[in-house]
């Protein structure tokens, strides 16, 4: 009965496109799904991508610009953060100046990625990582600043050593939190990545892919590439809820 | 092994205004195989005077030696227990055992034979692998006096272990603790606000004032373990150490007894 509750919605959305659809009759305004799923069912095809690359080579395209951007805005975010929740100095150093940029948003930083670093994969990856950076940046805070005192008092009065707390009871305390941050960030820097992909001069990805279609007025096609985008990005956040099930789930359980 | 604390003060500073005094020439010596508790209320500075002694606060003045050499909150010669639940959740029971072993780098194997010991030792060998969540209060702390005791300390501070336990509990690990000390040997120093664990466990009691914490008197127990907690001996210790507390915690004008107002 669960899953009758959880598909319903989506069975009624279609079921109330097609009929839209029939009646609109216009296939640039809303297509019908007879037209979009082709589009899905051949993934590897050109033919059916108007000459461009086929879904799997775009979602690829987009995938390396996402992990790219995701995986350094991490390697920084993550040692910056482990030093701004240990040290008040750095914090106070640090935190008034990410406070005025953090609001500001990945796109609006597109002219200015452009001028600094031209047309091409580093502005693309650029974009991402300023996605990406904030919410790892502010969980990773966040998670060092949640590791109990007397875990820490623990280990001194244990014998560790400055290193043996930090790796042994900070990063592994922390770590669920982290995380989570983690899986924001990917989750921001995959919606960036699409907006990032209309900048000039891109010839693959996903968002190259919708506007394309558009310029070609082949709606069936954007909504073949949002569909794609939706469910991989599905997927990766899947993948990190089962990480998390996995690795920390001593978070949820502790009393 | 001898632990000597001369004239220990501590004030804590309070912004804009004098500090507050919370322990006063404290003077205590501690010897070899002794169970000793120190006895007050809340706000006595208890657990603070615990806390230097273990090395992680320091004191304003007056010095604490242990063989005439000074504190290092690392030295594996001293093991803390704090009142709080503080084993480290992501690790399963025996990893938690073996934390103290691995900063001492010892090798895994034998790590693992000392951690089973300690653990057998208060009864929770075939619990090695589970994890902290999995175990009641009790348990938790009886895991806690194992990882303190597998680096095999000279000196056991305890903060109020059993604080947040249900009385039945904490009669039972009160024994259990006993059993280990006896076995072990080590030197225990117990921090509590129950007159009558004080008086069930320790040899000697240490009953501080109320704020600033000073010695009111520290009472000898001479009664012969396992102690009887409804024999007249007991209940004579007992109401000799409870009248300590009342008498340098009650000002004078609460002892005038008011008719009750309706």
């Amino acid at each position: 009965m669960r899953s009758l509750r959880i598909l319903l919605l989506p069975i009624l959305l279609i079921v109330g496109w097609e009929v839209a659809a029939y009646f609109i009759d216009n296939p640039f305004v809303l297509p019908s799904l007879s037209t979009v799923i082709p589009i899905l069912l051949h993934p590897f095809s050109t033919e059916y991508t108007l000459g461009t690359g086929s879904l799997v080579e775009n979602a690829a395209a987009s995938l390396f610009r996402v992990a790219s951007g995701f995986l350094l805005a991490a390697i920084i975010a993550i040692p910056l953060g482990i030093g701004m929740g240990r040290s008040i100095f750095l914090h106070d150093f640090l935190d008034s100046t990410i406070e005025l940029l953090r609001p500001i948003p990945p796109l609006a930083w597109v002219p200015l990625a452009l001028a600094w670093f031209k047309i091409g994969f580093v502005s693309i990856v650029f974009i991402i990582f300023i996605g990406a950076f904030f919410p790892i940046l502010l969980n990773t805070i966040d998670g060092v600043k949640s590791v109990k005192k007397t875990w820490v008092e623990v280990a001194e009065t244990l014998g560790a050593r400055e290193t043996d707390v930090l790796t042994k009871v900070i990063l592994p305390g922390s770590a669920p939190t982290v995380w989570t941050g983690l899986r924001v960030g990917f989750g921001i820097a995959w919606m960036c990545v699409v907006a990032a992909e209309w900048m000039p001069g891109i010839s693959l990805g996903l968002g190259y892919l919708i506007l394309y279609a558009y310029n070609f007025g082949q709606t069936n096609l954007i909504i073949a590439g949002m569909a794609v985008i939706g469910v991989i990005g599905i997927l990766i956040d899947q993948v990190f809820r089962a990480g998390e099930r996995k690795w920390f789930s001593w978070r949820s359980l502790e009393r | 092994m001898t632990l000597i604390i001369q004239n220990l003060s501590k004030e804590f500073p309070v912004p804009n205004q004098a500090p507050i005094l919370s322990l006063s020439k404290i003077s205590l010596t501690v010897g070899e195989e002794e169970f000793v508790s120190i006895l007050g209320p809340s706000g006595c500075g208890k657990t603070t005077l615990l806390r230097i002694i273990a090395g992680l606060d320091s004191a304003t003045s007056g010095s604490i030696t242990l063989d005439g050499e000074t504190i290092d909150r690392r030295s594996s010669q001293m093991a803390m227990i704090f009142q709080e639940y503080s084993l480290y959740p992501w690790r399963t029971v025996i990893d938690n055992v073996t934390f103290g072993l691995e900063m001492q780098n010892t090798g895994k194997r034998p790590a693992r034979d000392i951690a089973l010991k300690y653990l057998n030792l208060v009864g929770l060998a075939e619990f090695a692998d589970r994890f902290p969540y999995e175990l009641s209060g009790g348990m938790r702390q009886r895991v806690a006096v194992a990882r303190a005791m597998a680096i095999e300390p000279e000196i056991l501070l305890m903060d109020e272990p059993f604080g947040a336990l249900d009385a039945q509990t904490r009669n039972m690990l009160q024994k259990e603790l006993l059993e280990i000390w006896e076995k072990t040997k080590k030197t225990v120093l117990f921090v509590t606000h129950s007159v009558d664990e004080a008086v069930y466990l320790s040899d000697r009691i240490v009953v501080l004032t109320p704020r600033p914490g000073r010695i009111r008197e520290i009472v000898e127990n001479p009664l012969a373990r396992p102690r009887d907690r409804t024999s007249p001996e007991f209940a004579r210790i007992r109401r000799h150490v409870l009248d300590l507390i009342n008498e340098s915690s009650q000002p004078k004008e609460d002892l005038i007894v008011h008719p009750p107002s309706l």
